[in-house]
């Protein structure tokens, strides 16, 4: 019986310590944490978490967030990420976001819906200057959330030796779907992998965009996975695949297109412009030269890639992070970075500037006129994911029923 | 006779101290939850909490901002779990896909693993084995080094120019394309058996099947990417078992072996009925450690495949990180880490069933 009494008071002071604990948890968390006070004038201390690409870009935004701190007397703390999504997650749910932080457009729609940023996009001086795509990449519920940082788009890469070694020139790159078979069939006869491209949507739906079609309606509200567009895509895809005309990079033993072109294992790559960076330092005797990926039955298609600068609701020092970012995307700082490490500046106005600087970077910064961003809807990582597993078997399944399962899922997540 | 008188009655100690008398039992009892005091805090605070409140988030529909501990978080009692079963979606569908994964993987790597183990720590306990040093030290090597560093060393191996496909070359075998090969090794014993097409599946497997996955996808097997880890695993895990089998069977004494021997048992009688039975309760022990580890398997998943080749490497617990902390769906993800739980529970009680001890009931059937 004592026995039970003292079990009985440990537990009691077990529920204790916890019932506090959970106090604790939720007393930083209150409506006062939802509208911070505002901090709008005077130094501030911002926080700045980048998910870089490597040491070039981190030094850039280093130089970069210094120099804005010297001119405007605040600090600023870059700190580049491990894994962004993770980190921005737990800070998010810690209530403790940092001030400034990439924001990667494919899992924008997840930050904005919640409510996590802060939607400043439109105060910015030229904020018409981004590129329209880009703009709706960020735009949530027609607001338009975040400045886009940079972007980079899909092109054809070409490697220029197994390319003549196929007895075919310059007049032969492809522009359509037939010329791109029918380059593929000579370059397999001489026995080198026509084409190498990712398996995932990120890659081979740049072919749904060349048909006319996509997984989601514009606005990201209704499901347009299966349409007929989509169908006549991904049957393309697929004779390519299965006539070996097209291979996966893990089938070439390659972790992305990139290597397994750099390796001199295809003879082309559909990969976006951060392959010029990845070549020079890995495989810098390749010669190659890039395209405009070839135009479908509904023309030119690709897709975009970007980040923009997004600011946390929760910030004190809105107003200062909104002159830092005006401050990160003009156009002679787009271009600074745009040397250090290789990204397309995201206005219209630096465009000039940089095709003349970059002039062999033309077919990336052409696609920008017709790229589609990424799918701009809440809660679609997983039915993406899973439309990426259909992908990797696409060469032995159905194509319809593949569209009809992402349809299907999709429809769920958008409620 | 002054000697005989009586001695007074000693007085206790205990009688002359005012205040409240508490009997010895309870005394004991408070010293010794004063001296586990602190790890009991620690596990509180560290274990027992954080299993609580991830208990709490998985009853809710938390996004990850804030706090999941305030009012506004909405609470959506067991749907996170019946999502999880009865629903038809996306959600189910992955995690049945991880279950069916886990279990192939589980169902292989648990008695490979032991008989690997057991195999090992026979041949080192050998009296007659030169170098034993040595040996023992080769086969436990595997478990002391980082699974990471191991990953990544087979994710070389496996590769389809790697060391596996040449050595396979050499015997004139065309090697499959191991970590981009996502068809099911039940699948293509079935195919090669000449029982069903693998490329056209009979309709009455794949018309249905429980929880939205059909009957021939329930039955594809570990796929052949799933096979390299479980290859991993068992190298990497058995040392740790020999190391356990190792320390029982040099704990077994040499008499009984000989009274054995002198009874006219041969080699194989010896093992079966006289170091087998002693090392029973090793058995459980392996047995049980090895079904927990196998059905949280998690880094080896995470290093070299992220789930892929499609979905065909997803377990639970790499399930679980995805959703909670790729899709911010913190209620699936734990909720799923909870049924984990309760299976690996359910698992180990039933083993702990069948291996119970059937001793007594036998020795009356004797009598």
């Amino acid at each position: 019986m004592k026995n039970r009494t003292v079990r009985t008071a440990v537990l009691g002071a077990a529920c204790a310590a916890l019932l506090s604990s959970a106090a604790c948890g939720s007393g930083f968390d209150d409506d006062k944490a939802a509208a911070p006070a505002q901090q709008s004038g005077g130094p501030a201390h911002l926080q700045i978490l980048i998910g870089s690409s490597g040491d070039a870009e981190t030094t850039a935004v280093k130089d970069a967030a210094a120099a804005w701190a010297k001119k405007s007397g605040s600090t600023a703390t870059v700190t580049p990420a491990q894994d962004l999504a993770q980190q921005l997650g737990q800070a998010f749910a810690g209530d403790n976001p940092p001030d400034v932080f990439y924001v990667d457009a494919s899992r924008f729609a997840d930050y904005a819906s919640v409510g996590a940023l802060e939607p400043y996009a439109d105060k910015l001086s030229g904020a018409s200057d981004f590129y329209p795509s880009l703009r709706t990449t960020f735009t949530y519920d027609g607001t338009f959330y975040c400045a886009p940082k940079d972007f980079s788009t899909l092109a054809l890469v070409i490697n220029d030796d197994l390319w003549a070694k196929a007895g075919l020139g310059e007049g032969d790159v492809p522009t359509t779907w037939d010329q791109l078979t029918a380059v593929s069939e000579k370059l397999k006869a001489e026995g080198v992998t026509p084409l190498a491209i990712a398996d995932t949507r990120d890659r081979v739906g740049a072919f749904l965009v060349q048909a006319g079609g996509w997984i989601t309606s514009p606005d990201g509200k209704q499901a347009t996975a299966d349409s007929p567009e989509n169908l006549k895509a991904l049957q393309y895809v697929q004779s390519l695949l299965k006539d070996k005309l097209a291979q996966f990079p893990s089938q070439l033993d390659a972790g992305w297109g990139g290597e397994a072109f750099g390796k001199g294992k295809a003879a082309m790559t559909v990969e976006g412009n951060w392959i010029k960076g990845a070549l020079k330092a890995d495989f810098p005797d390749v010669k190659y030269s890039v395209h405009e990926l070839p135009a479908g039955p509904k023309g030119k298609g690709t897709l975009s890639f970007t980040n923009c600068w997004g600011i946390s609701a929760k910030s004190k020092y809105k107003q200062q992070a909104i002159d830092f970012v005006e401050a990160m995307t003009t156009v002679d700082q787009q271009m600074t970075f745009a040397r250090a490490f290789g990204v397309m500046p995201s206005r219209q106005s630096a465009k000039d500037v940089y095709t003349k600087e970059f002039p062999a970077d033309g077919p990336f910064v052409n696609g920008a006129d017709y790229a589609q961003g990424p799918v701009n809807a809440p809660k679609m990582d997983s039915v993406l994911a899973d439309f990426d597993t259909g992908i990797q078997k696409l060469a032995s399944s159905d194509p319809k029923a593949l569209l009809e399962r992402v349809q299907k899922n999709t429809q769920a997540a958008l409620g | 006779m002054a000697d005989t008188a009586p001695a007074p009655a000693p007085v206790s100690p205990r009688a002359a101290r005012p205040g409240p008398r508490l009997s010895a039992a309870v005394r004991e009892n408070i010293a010794g939850w004063l001296f586990v005091a602190p790890v009991v805090v620690i596990l509180g605070l560290f274990l027992l909490l954080p299993i609580l409140m991830a208990m709490w988030v998985s009853l809710t529909d938390w996004n990850g901002q804030g706090s999941p501990f305030r009012s506004g978080v909405p609470f959506v009692g067991l749907d996170n779990y019946t999502r999880l079963f009865t629903e038809d979606g996306l959600a189910r569908q992955d995690f049945m896909t991880s279950v069916r994964n886990n279990f192939y993987y589980v169902a292989i790597v648990v008695p490979a693993q032991t008989v690997l183990a057991l195999g090992l720590a026979v041949i080192v306990n050998n009296r007659m084995l030169k170098g034993k040093t040595f040996f023992r030290a080769a086969f436990f090597f595997p478990s002391v080094t980082s699974s990471v560093a191991i990953s990544v060393v087979f994710l070389f191996i496996f590769a389809n120019s790697g060391a596996v496909t040449s050595l396979l070359k050499l015997f004139g075998i065309d090697g499959p394309q191991w970590f981009s090969d996502s068809r099911g090794v039940l699948h293509l014993l079935l195919g090669g058996l000449g029982l069903v097409d693998p490329a056209d599946p009979p309709a009455a497997l794949t018309s249905g099947g429980p929880f939205g996955l059909s009957w021939w996808e329930w039955l594809s097997g570990p796929s052949v990417a799933m096979c390299t880890i479980i290859m991993l695993v068992v190298w990497t895990t058995s040392g740790t078992f020999m190391l356990m089998f190792l320390a029982a069977l040099q704990d077994i004494p040499v008499t009984l072996e000989e009274a054995g021997m002198l009874d006219g048992a041969g080699r194989w009688q010896q093992f079966r009925h006289i170091t087998l039975p002693l090392l029973k309760p090793t058995l459980f022990l392996v047995l049980t450690l090895g079904l927990i580890a196998t059905w949280q398997v998690f880094d080896q998943v995470y290093v070299m495949s992220q789930g892929n080749p499609a979905k065909t490497t997803l377990t639970p617990a790499f399930l679980s990180y995805q959703t909670a902390f790729r899709s911010f769906e913190y209620g699936s993800g734990t909720a799923i880490s909870f049924v984990l739980f309760a299976i690996i529970v359910v698992l180990a009680l039933l083993q702990r069933w069948i291996m119970r001890d059937r001793d007594p009931a036998r020795r009356t059937r004797r009598s």
